[in-house]
Formats: structure tokens, sequence, C-alpha cells
């Protein structure tokens, strides 16, 4: 009889603790409710829908069918081939945004960081230099790319050839845009300059949050200044270095804008990158599948640095 | 530290010339604004102004119809700024407090998302609009970024409603009050400086907002700020006092939003990335 008694109570605890949690549930749908019906709506089911689409011959005519043609548009991308041979732009278009990766991350982050323990060292002034050098940060990708197109042009007049022909560091007007090269160095140069002083405000942050007891506690047991330099602070900045690579990496994969304005790809897409190629592909020729599968080979790539990035995070958490 | 006063006033130089080298193109921006009809460059960078003509800002402002790009801008930027509010707000919410099946699961998905450019769904999601006959409104146009902002935000919001102790809401709760009324009564009004920096994020965000509005909206009268300086460029490219006057019409409002709450820009750890473009 007892124990009888015992399992209903049991069960009746069950089923409240159960209703509980399911009315808890319900309640957090209702709030999370709309946020994600949204986000499944526009981001999952695009993403998801860019996927099939690279498979296909996409038509934008809703009368006209569009064709399931396998991997197509891939082989078009990657091996190439016929009158039109788009391979060539693809890979260069590749090799400029793994190039541009490489050249403006490491750019944006030494000479970031450099300028937050320096302004960092300073006994006046420190918050001025800070607004000063901020101000690329928040300027307008749109603003900043027409003005760097502008200070680059041909002519004697132009801020920079003007500069560098005062200087007698040039004899002759640099065609700075209708060069392979030059053309991506101005475009490195606009993303290293306007970079920089988010860079500086990430250290700044992470120095004014190093612990203090941590260097006196050090200065007790006699470490010098070079030990304290490589044992505490270096080791506590790493995992703001983590963050700051990754949004840097995000960031130079981003990188469209400032193409599409500047050069556009020119000359013969030899500064185009993957996102202003696959949305010139999109919305100029109209080749939708085709765009789909440059999306998508974005895609992976940026998968592939991310679970690079979570395997060298996990092996340097740093606790303090 | 440095602190012998040499070493001071060598870096100040050091640090001026940087930001003179910083800033420099931007004063040639302003100045060839003010000059008229700068179609051919100058013999000379024009760095400090030598007169004030404002023929460019009123041609733009009225020949280019800008004043009615601007309007549109704000409109779009208001909307959005208030949607992501409160969509984000009762995200952030919902994933700080409350449990659920399948909590960790999107809430990994919402932060994979973040790592992919808005650009790479924009293909697929200019065909779903036009499926749902949404293009060339701004219907649509909201939809994209409230829904683009969604993952960012709550993730942002959701670690700042953390920080806020569960003993606040001991009140609400023993006066039979539902998760609602601790939401609107004692989450939110704490949450002031996050949602303020969120709102300034998401604002200056939108603002600068190119390549989806680019791709959404087709009638000219809906064209936004960007899009309208974008396009200015195919027909004006080289009337260079035009472009740079609508371009610094365009930076005015963030420059202001700038220096009003640099403390929000600059705090330590504040906004980290809420900005960057």
């Amino acid at each position: 009889m007892a124990v009888q008694h015992a399992t209903v109570s049991q069960t009746k605890k069950q089923n409240k603790k159960f209703n509980k949690q399911h009315k808890e549930a319900l309640e957090a749908w209702a709030f999370i409710g709309i946020g994600f019906l949204l986000f499944a709506a526009f981001i999952v089911y695009p993403l998801l829908k860019n996927v099939q689409m690279a498979f296909m011959n996409y038509s934008v005519n809703p009368n006209k069918p569009s064709t399931f043609i396998g991997l197509a548009n891939f082989k078009k991308a990657f091996i190439g081939g016929g009158i039109l041979d788009e391979s060539s732009k693809f890979y260069l278009a590749l090799r400029n945004t793994l190039l541009a990766v490489l050249i403006t991350v490491p750019g944006q982050w030494f000479f970031g960081m450099i300028l937050a323990v320096v302004i960092e060292a300073l006994s006046k002034g420190k918050m001025v230099y800070r607004f000063l050098l901020y101000i690329p940060v928040i300027s307008d990708w749109i603003v900043v790319a027409i003005l760097f197109k502008y200070i680059f042009q041909d002519t004697r007049g132009a801020l920079i050839n003007s500069i560098l022909l005062n200087l007698h560091l040039i004899k002759e007007p640099v065609m700075w845009l209708q060069n392979e090269w030059t053309g991506n160095l101005v475009i490195w140069a606009l993303c290293i300059w306007k970079g920089i002083g988010w860079v500086m405000i990430m250290y700044t942050a992470a120095l004014q949050d190093l612990p203090r007891e941590l260097y006196e506690a050090a200065e007790v047991d006699g470490a010098t200044k070079r030990q304290q330099l490589f044992k505490i602070t270096l080791p506590l900045l790493a995992s703001r270095t983590y963050f700051v690579i990754i949004s840097l990496i995000i960031g130079a994969f981003n990188i469209m804008l400032q193409v599409m304005l500047i050069t556009n790809g020119g000359p013969m897409g030899k500064t185009d990158v993957l996102l202003n190629y696959m949305y010139n592909k999109a919305f100029s020729s109209f080749d939708f599948g085709y765009a789909a599968s440059i999306s998508l080979v974005m895609g992976v790539i940026l998968i592939l640095v991310s679970l690079m990035q979570k395997k060298i995070t996990k092996n340097t958490e740093v606790q303090y | 530290m440095i602190k012998s006063r040499f070493g001071q006033i060598l870096i100040h130089v050091l640090l001026i010339a940087i930001v003179i080298f910083s800033l420099l193109p931007f004063l040639n921006m302003i100045t060839t604004s003010l000059i008229p009809n700068a179609f051919v460059l100058p013999s000379e960078p024009q760095i400090i102004p030598k007169q004030f003509y404002f023929g460019n800002y009123t041609s733009v402002w009225k020949g280019e119809n800008f004043s009615r790009y601007f309007a549109n801008s704000v409109f779009v930027t208001l909307c959005n700024t208030i949607f992501t509010l409160f969509v984000a707000s009762l995200s952030g919410y919902g994933f700080a407090r409350l449990n659920f099946p399948g909590k960790k699961l999107i809430f990994n998905i919402y932060i994979f998302s973040l790592m992919m450019p808005a650009v790479l769904a924009l293909v697929s999601q200019f065909t779903i609009l036009q499926g749902l006959h949404l293009v060339d409104t701004y219907k649509g146009l909201l939809l994209l970024y409230v829904s683009g902002g969604v993952a960012g935000n709550t993730f942002f919001l959701k670690g700042f409603f953390e920080t806020i102790p569960r003993e606040l809401e001991e009140s609400v709760i023993m006066d039979g009050g539902s998760k609602w009324t601790i939401y609107r009564k004692i989450i939110l009004p704490l949450s002031k400086p996050a949602l303020a920096t969120m709102a300034i994020g998401t604002f200056s965000g939108t603002w600068m907002e190119v390549f989806t509005a680019l791709t959404v909206l087709k009638t000219q009268s809906k064209r936004t700020l960007p899009i309208a300086i974008k396009l200015l460029q195919n027909g004006k490219a080289t009337q260079w006092g035009i472009n740079f006057a609508a371009a610094i019409m365009v930076l005015i409002p963030i420059i202001l939003i700038f220096i009003v709450f640099n403390k929000q820009f600059i705090k330590p750890g504040g906004n980290q990335g809420a900005v960057k473009g």
C-alpha cells in the first residue's frame, strides 16, 4: 500500500516536472520564435537553396524551367574550356582573395598592435589619438573606396602621385588603377588603412584588462621585465589575438565593394576577388547557377578556415 | 612604460605624423567638394580649402534628388533598428534564461552563420524574394536586414543578459508575474547600455549597407543613400566635386554618432566588431 502510494506520488512529481519543462519550452519559443523563423526563412533556407542552385542551370524567368546539370557549373570554374574561358577568371579571383587574406591580415594586425602599445605608453593625449585614428574605421566603405580611387588617379595632381613625385621617389606619375599589381596594391592599402584602428582598439582593451596583481606578484618573485613580457603579457594577449586574427580573416574574405568601385576587377579580371566575381556573374550576366556554385566554393573555404581555427584555439586556451 | 621626456616627445611626433598621413585623404576629399566643377584633377592636390563653394552640395541635394534618398535611408535605417532591437532582445532573453530542447544546437548554428559573408546568400535570397513578389519593396529589404541581424545581435545580447543577477527577477516571480513581465520590467531597463550599443551598431551598419539594397531595390525613387552614391559613380564618375559632396552627406550622420557616442565605440570590449564593416 505504502509502496504503491510512493510510486503514484513519484509519477505525479515526474508529470509535474515534465509539465514544467514543457511549459518553459513553450515560453522559450514565444521569445525566440520570431527571430528563429526569420533566420530559418531568410538565412538558412537561402544557404541551402544556394547549394541546390549550384547544380542547376538556374532560370530567373519563372516561365522557363531550371534544369539540373550536375557538376557543370563547377567544371566551368575549375577546369574551363570552351570559347569563353571562365576558369582563368575564376582562378584569378580565387588567387586575389587568398592574397588579400595573406597580405591585409598581417598588415592590419601588426600596425594596429604596435599603435595600441605605443599609445598606451603615453602619459597624455591617449584618447585624442585613438579618436582620430578610429575615423577611417567608422567611415563608409563606399566613401573611402571612392576616396582611394581619387587619391590614386594617374595624374600628377592626384594626392599619392603628387607626394611621391615631390619626394622624388618616382619620375613619372604611376597609372595605379590600370595595372595588375598596382591595382591590387591600392585595394590592399585601403583595407589595411581602414582596419588598423579597429585592431588598435581591440588591443587597447586587452592591455587595460590585464590583471595588475599578476605583475605585482611577479615583481615580488623577482621576475625581470623581459620575463614578465614573455611569461605574462604575451600569453594573456593570445586569446584576444585569435579573436582579432579570425575577425580580420573573415573581413578579408568579405572584400568586394572596394574592388567593385576602384577597379571593378580590371584590367581583365586581374584584380577581381571571389565575391565581386560572383556578384557580377549573378546580377550582370544573370548566370545564377554559376554564381551559386562560386558562392558554395567560398562557403566551403570559410568552413575549412573555421575548423582550422577551432583546432588551434583548443590547443592554446589560456586561463587565469 | 616609457618615462623619459624625450621618449614621450618622440612618440608624439611619430603619432602626429601617422594621424596626418591617415587623415590626409579626408582633407583632400572635403576640399575637393568645395571647388566648383572639379571635372579634371587640379595640378596640385587640394588639402586646405581656399574657397567655400557649396554649389556641389546644393546640386547633389536638389538636382540629384539626394533629399529623397536621404529620407529613404532614414526610414529604412530606423525601421531596421527598431525591429532588430525588438527581435534580438526577445531572442537574447530566451537564450539567456529559458531552457528548451535544441537550445544549444540552434545557438551553435547562429554562431556558425556569423562566419559567412552576408553576400554569400544574396543570390538565393533574391530568388526567394522574387518568389514572394517582394523585389523592389522596403518590406523585402527589411526582411533580409532583420533576418541577417538575428544571429549576431542575439549572441551579443544573450551575453549581456546573463550578467544580470537572477535575484533581481525574484520580486516579479513572487508577485506571480510572467516571463514577459520579467523581460519588460527587469531585463530591458537594466540593459540600456547594451541595447544602445547594439542600436548604434545596427543603425550605422544599415545606413552604410550597399549590396542588399542594390540588389533588392530597383525603382530610382526608392534608392537609399549608399546605392545612390554607387550609381552616381556610373554616370558622373569624373565629377569629383559632386561625388564627394554626396559622400560627405552620407558620412555626416555617422561622424556625428561617433562624436556623441565615441565612448561606446572606443570603450574596451564594448561592441566587439559591431561596427566593423
